[in-house]
C-alpha cells in the first residue's frame, strides 16, 4: 500500500504548478479571493488560456483533443486547479454535451461543434429538467415533431444554468408518443438559441442571483441534422453523460482549500478578544468536517487506485456524490457561523472590483457567507437529488 | 498510488478468513464465550500454531515481522468472526508492552509463552479514576532493597480474569497525574498479594478489578527505564486503537451485510421490508458509513509508517472517532432494522453489536478523540 505520488507524477505537478503561477490572471484570482463572481468573458478567458495549454478538456480522448494523461495526472491536476482557487470550468460543453457529441454524434456534428467547444467560442446550456420532470426526467414533455427536414419544438426547459449567456442548448425532447416505456422516444437534439422561437426568462434564486433560467420553446424550428444519434435513444445518451467524470465528482480539493481557508479564518479573525478557533463548540465542528474530508479524500483515492490499474471504480465511488455535497454544503454553514452577526446584512452589490471600502460591510467576504449558504443548497439537489443517489446506490449497490 | 497488499499480506489475509468462515461460527463462539475460561483453549492453540500470535513481534524475537498491515488485515477478520481469544490484550497490548520495553531476559521470560501461546497476558493500566487519562497512575511501587512494592488497584483489564502474566503501570515518582515517573513492571498473575474479582464483559469477554497489596515485584521485572514508561504506554494504545479500529470495519461489514439479508427475507405487509424506501436509505447511510470507515482506516494504517509522528495521532484519532460515531449508528440500525430479533440473545447481530459498541469506549471514545483531533488539527 501506498498513497505517494512517483518522481515522474511529482514532476508533472510541479510543470502544473508552474503553469498556474504564470498563466492563471490575477485580476481573476483577485475576484476568486475576494468573493467577487467572474465575468462571463472571465470564465471565457481563462478557458482559452488552458486551450492554448492544450489542457482544457483531460478527460476527452486524444484524438479529439484529450490530454492523454493518466488517471493519477488528472487528480494532480484537478487537485492543483483548485490550490489556486481558479474558477470552475463551465461544463455544459466540456463534460457534458462534447462526449455525447464524440461518442454518439456523427462525423459532421464532431467537425462542425467540438473545436469550438475546446476553444470556448461557444457558451452551451443544458436542457433536461422541466417544470414537471425533475428526478422524474423521463415525464419529461417538451415535443420535437418531426416536419419534412425539420424538428418543431414546442416546451419548458427549467433551471437552465447560465442559460442567459448560452449561444446553443442541448435538450431532451419527446419525437415519439407512442411508447411502451417511457425512457423511449426521447431524443437528444441541439438547438442554437438565436432560433426563432426560443425565449429566456431569469428565474431569480434564494440568495437574490440570477443564475438559472427557464426556457421556452414556441415552434421553434431545428434541422434534423442537428439530431445527435440516434431518434428516440436521448434517454441512453442524456444517462451516459451523467455518468462522465465520476472522478472529481466529490470535488475534494475545493473543498480542502475552503476549509483550510476556514481554519485560517477561525485562528486570525478576532472578534471579541479572542478567536474563533478558542470555541470549544465551533472548534469541534471544524475537528469534525476535516475527519469527513479526509474520509472522502481516501474513498477518492481507492477509486482513483482502481481506475489507475486498469479496474472499475469500486462500490465506493457511489458515495463521493452524496458525501461530496453534504461536506461542501458543511463548510457552507461553518462558514456563516463563522461571521456571526455579519452574515446577515445583505448587500451583494458590494462583492463588485469597483465597490468603495468606505461603504463595505463587514471583514472580508463575511457577508457573503449566507449568501453561499442559501444559494449552495443547490448542490444535493441538481445532477440528481441525494435521495435519488442514495436509490441509485440501494438499487446497483444493495441490490435492493 | 496503490492500495493493494503484497502476496504474503494476502495469503495472510487468506488464512485468517478461511479459519473465521470454516472454523468459527457462532455457536461455538458463544459456547466458548459463556465458558469458564470466556475463549476456546484449542483455538488459541490454534492461531499460535498458524504463526498469528506471532505477527506483531520482530524476528529477532521469534515473530513474523508484521506492521499495521498485517495487524488491519488479522484484526478485520477477528471482528468479522467476533473473536473472543485475547489476541488484543495477550499479543498487542501485554505483548506489545513487553516487545517495546523487555531486554532479551525478559523476552524469553514473559514475552516468548505469550507468543507461542502457552500462557496469555494482561496490561493492566487503567484505574477506577482515570477515565480516558492515560497518566493518571494512583498505584504505586516503592523500591524496598532489590524490590519494588506494589499498592493499588486497576481496573476493567482486558483478559484480566485468566490472564498468567500481568503487565502493571504503577508511579515510582512524581504527582498522580504526571506523565514523568510511570514504571511498568512484569509479574506472575498469581503473585502473593494480587487478588482479582473477575467478570464477563457485556460484549462476551472477560475482565477484572485487580487489587495490589504489598506484592513484591523483583527488580528484574521492572520493564524499561524506571519512570518513562509514558511514551511506550502511548504507543501501545496507539497500535491496540488501530487494532480494533480494524475489528470494528469488519463488525460493521458483518451487520451491513446481515441487515440487508435480513430485511430481504423478512416479509410484511405482503413485501419483502427491505423493499421500503425508509428503510432503504438507512442502509445505504450504513453503507455510506462502512465506506467511509475503511477509508479513514486506510489513511490511518498508511499514515503510521509516516515520518511525521502528529500524522500519526490526528490519523488514529480521526478514525477512533468514526468508528465511535459510525459504529454506533451502524449499531443501532441493524438493531432497528431486525426488529424484535434484533434485541435477541440468540441473534448473532445482538452480539455484534454489543462488541462494536464496547469498542468505542476502548481507549478514548469518539468525544475523546475528536478532542484530541482538534487539539492537532
Amino acid at each position: 500500500m501506498d498513497v505517494n505520488f512517483t518522481a515522474e507524477e511529482k514532476t508533472f505537478r510541479e510543470e502544473v504548478r508552474n503553469f498556474l503561477d504564470e498563466k492563471y490572471p490575477e485580476d481573476i484570482a483577485y475576484k476568486m479571493n475576494n468573493g467577487i463572481e467572474p465575468d462571463p468573458e472571465d470564465f471565457i478567458r481563462w478557458q482559452k488560456i488552458l486551450y492554448q495549454q492544450g489542457w482544457i478538456a483531460p478527460n476527452w480522448p486524444v484524438e479529439y483533443g484529450g490530454t492523454g494523461w493518466s488517471p493519477v495526472q488528472k487528480y494532480i491536476f484537478s487537485m492543483e486547479m483548485a490550490r489556486y482557487n481558479t474558477p470552475r470550468l463551465i461544463p455544459f460543453g466540456l463534460s457534458m454535451v462534447g462526449p455525447v457529441i464524440y461518442t454518439f454524434g456523427n462525423e459532421a456534428q464532431k467537425e462542425r461543434f467540438l473545436p469550438d467547444i475546446l476553444e470556448s467560442n461557444v457558451w452551451w446550456a443544458q436542457g433536461y429538467s422541466e417544470p414537471g420532470a425533475g428526478s422524474d426526467l423521463a415525464s419529461l414533455k417538451t415535443r420535437a415533431d418531426r416536419d419534412g427536414d425539420e424538428y418543431v419544438i414546442n416546451g419548458t426547459k427549467t433551471w437552465t444554468t447560465l442559460g442567459q449567456h448560452a449561444d446553443w442548448i442541448f435538450l431532451l425532447a419527446r419525437t415519439s408518443q407512442d411508447v411502451e416505456r417511457r425512457q423511449e422516444g426521447i431524443s437528444f437534439i441541439l438547438c442554437d438559441m438565436k432560433t426563432p422561437g426560443v425565449s429566456v426568462k431569469p428565474i431569480i434564486t434564494i440568495e437574490g442571483g440570477h443564475e438559472v433560467n427557464e426556457v421556452h420553446f414556441e415552434d421553434v424550428r431545428v434541422p434534423v441534422q442537428n439530431l445527435v444519434g440516434e431518434e428516440g435513444k436521448g434517454w441512453t445518451y442524456g444517462k451516459v453523460l451523467l455518468q462522465h467524470e465520476r472522478t472529481n465528482i466529490a470535488d475534494v480539493a475545493r473543498s480542502q482549500y475552503r476549509l483550510n481557508r476556514l481554519k485560517e479564518l477561525a485562528r486570525s479573525s478576532v472578534r471579541g478578544g479572542e478567536p474563533l478557533i478558542g470555541d470549544w463548540s465551533f472548534r469541534r465542528k471544524l475537528a469534525e468536517a476535516e475527519i469527513s474530508l479526509k474520509a472522502l479524500e481516501y474513498t477518492d483515492l481507492r477509486t482513483l487506485a482502481a481506475v489507475a490499474t486498469g479496474k472499475a471504480p469500486g462500490p465506493e465511488s457511489s458515495i463521493l456524490k452524496i458525501r461530496g455535497t453534504e461536506l461542501q454544503q458543511l463548510i457552507d454553514t461553518l462558514f456563516m457561523e463563522a461571521a456571526g452577526y455579519y452574515a446577515i446584512p445583505f448587500v451583494p452589490d458590494q462583492y463588485q472590483v469597483d465597490f468603495g471600502e468606505e461603504d463595505y460591510v463587514g471583514e472580508g467576504a463575511e457577508t457573503r457567507t449566507s449568501l453561499v449558504y442559501f444559494n449552495n443548497r443547490k448542490a444535493s439537489i441538481y445532477g440528481g437529488s441525494n435521495e435519488i443517489q442514495r436509490n441509485i446506490v440501494a438499487k446497483h449497490v444493495l441490490g435492493l | 498510488m496503490d492500495f493493494a497488499i503484497t502476496e504474503e499480506q494476502s495469503l495472510l489475509q487468506d488464512s485468517v478468513a478461511k479459519f473465521i468462515d470454516n472454523d468459527y461460527d457462532f455457536e461455538k463462539r458463544m459456547k466458548h464465550s459463556e465458558s469458564e475460561l470466556g475463549y476456546s483453549a484449542e483455538d488459541w492453540q490454534e492461531f499460535a500454531n498458524l504463526g498469528w500470535t506471532a505477527v506483531p513481534f520482530p524476528e529477532e524475537d521469534g515473530g513474523l515481522d508484521g506492521g499495521p498491515v498485517e495487524l488491519m488485515l488479522i484484526m478485520e477478520q477477528f471482528g468479522r468472526g467476533l473473536v473472543v481469544e485475547p489476541y488484543l490484550a495477550s499479543i498487542v497490548l501485554a505483548g506489545g508492552a513487553l516487545r517495546r520495553t523487555a531486554d532479551d531476559a525478559q523476552k524469553a521470560d514473559w514475552l516468548m509463552p505469550l507468543i507461542e501461546g502457552s500462557k496469555t497476558g494482561a496490561l493492566a493500566y487503567l484505574e477506577p479514576q482515570s477515565r480516558y487519562r492515560l497518566a493518571d497512575v494512583a498505584l504505586n511501587a516503592k523500591k524496598d532493597g532489590d524490590d519494588y512494592v506494589l499498592n493499588g488497584e486497576k481496573g476493567v483489564v482486558l483478559n484480566g480474569a485468566t490472564a498468567d502474566v500481568l503487565v502493571v503501570s504503577a508511579r515510582t515518582a512524581g504527582e498522580q497525574k504526571d506523565e514523568d515517573g510511570i514504571s511498568l513492571f512484569v509479574l506472575a498473575a498469581d503473585s502473593n498479594g494480587v487478588k482479582r474479582r473477575a467478570y464477563a464483559t457485556v460484549d462476551g469477554q472477560k475482565g477484572a478489578e485487580i487489587t495490589f497489596k504489598d506484592v513484591r515485584v523483583p527488580a528484574a521485572q521492572l520493564l524499561g527505564e524506571e519512570g518513562k514508561a509514558f511514551p511506550v504506554l502511548q504507543s501501545v494504545l496507539q497500535e491496540a486503537t488501530l487494532a480494533v479500529c480494524a475489528e470494528a470495519l469488519g463488525i460493521m461489514e458483518k451487520l451491513n451485510h446481515k441487515t440487508l439479508e435480513y430485511t430481504k427475507s423478512r416479509v410484511q405487509f405482503g413485501v419483502p421490508i427491505a423493499a421500503f424506501q425508509a428503510l432503504q436509505h438507512r442502509m445505504v447511510e450504513m453503507f455510506m458509513l462502512y465506506e467511509q470507515t475503511k477509508s479513514l482506516l486506510l489513511w490511518a494504517v498508511m499514515a503510521q509508517e509516516s515520518e511525521d509522528a502528529d500524522e500519526a495521532r490526528r490519523a488514529i484519532s480521526a478514525i477512533k472517532y468514526q468508528v465511535g460515531t459510525a459504529g454506533r449508528q451502524i449499531g443501532e440500525e441493524a438493531i432497528q432494522l431486525h426488529g424484535g430479533m434484533g434485541v435477541s440473545w440468540e441473534m448473532d447481530v445482538a452480539h455484534y453489536f454489543k462488541r462494536l459498541t464496547v469498542i468505542n469506549t476502548l481507549f478514548g471514545n469518539a468525544d475523546f478523540h475528536v478532542e484530541r483531533y482538534a487539539d492537532l488539527m
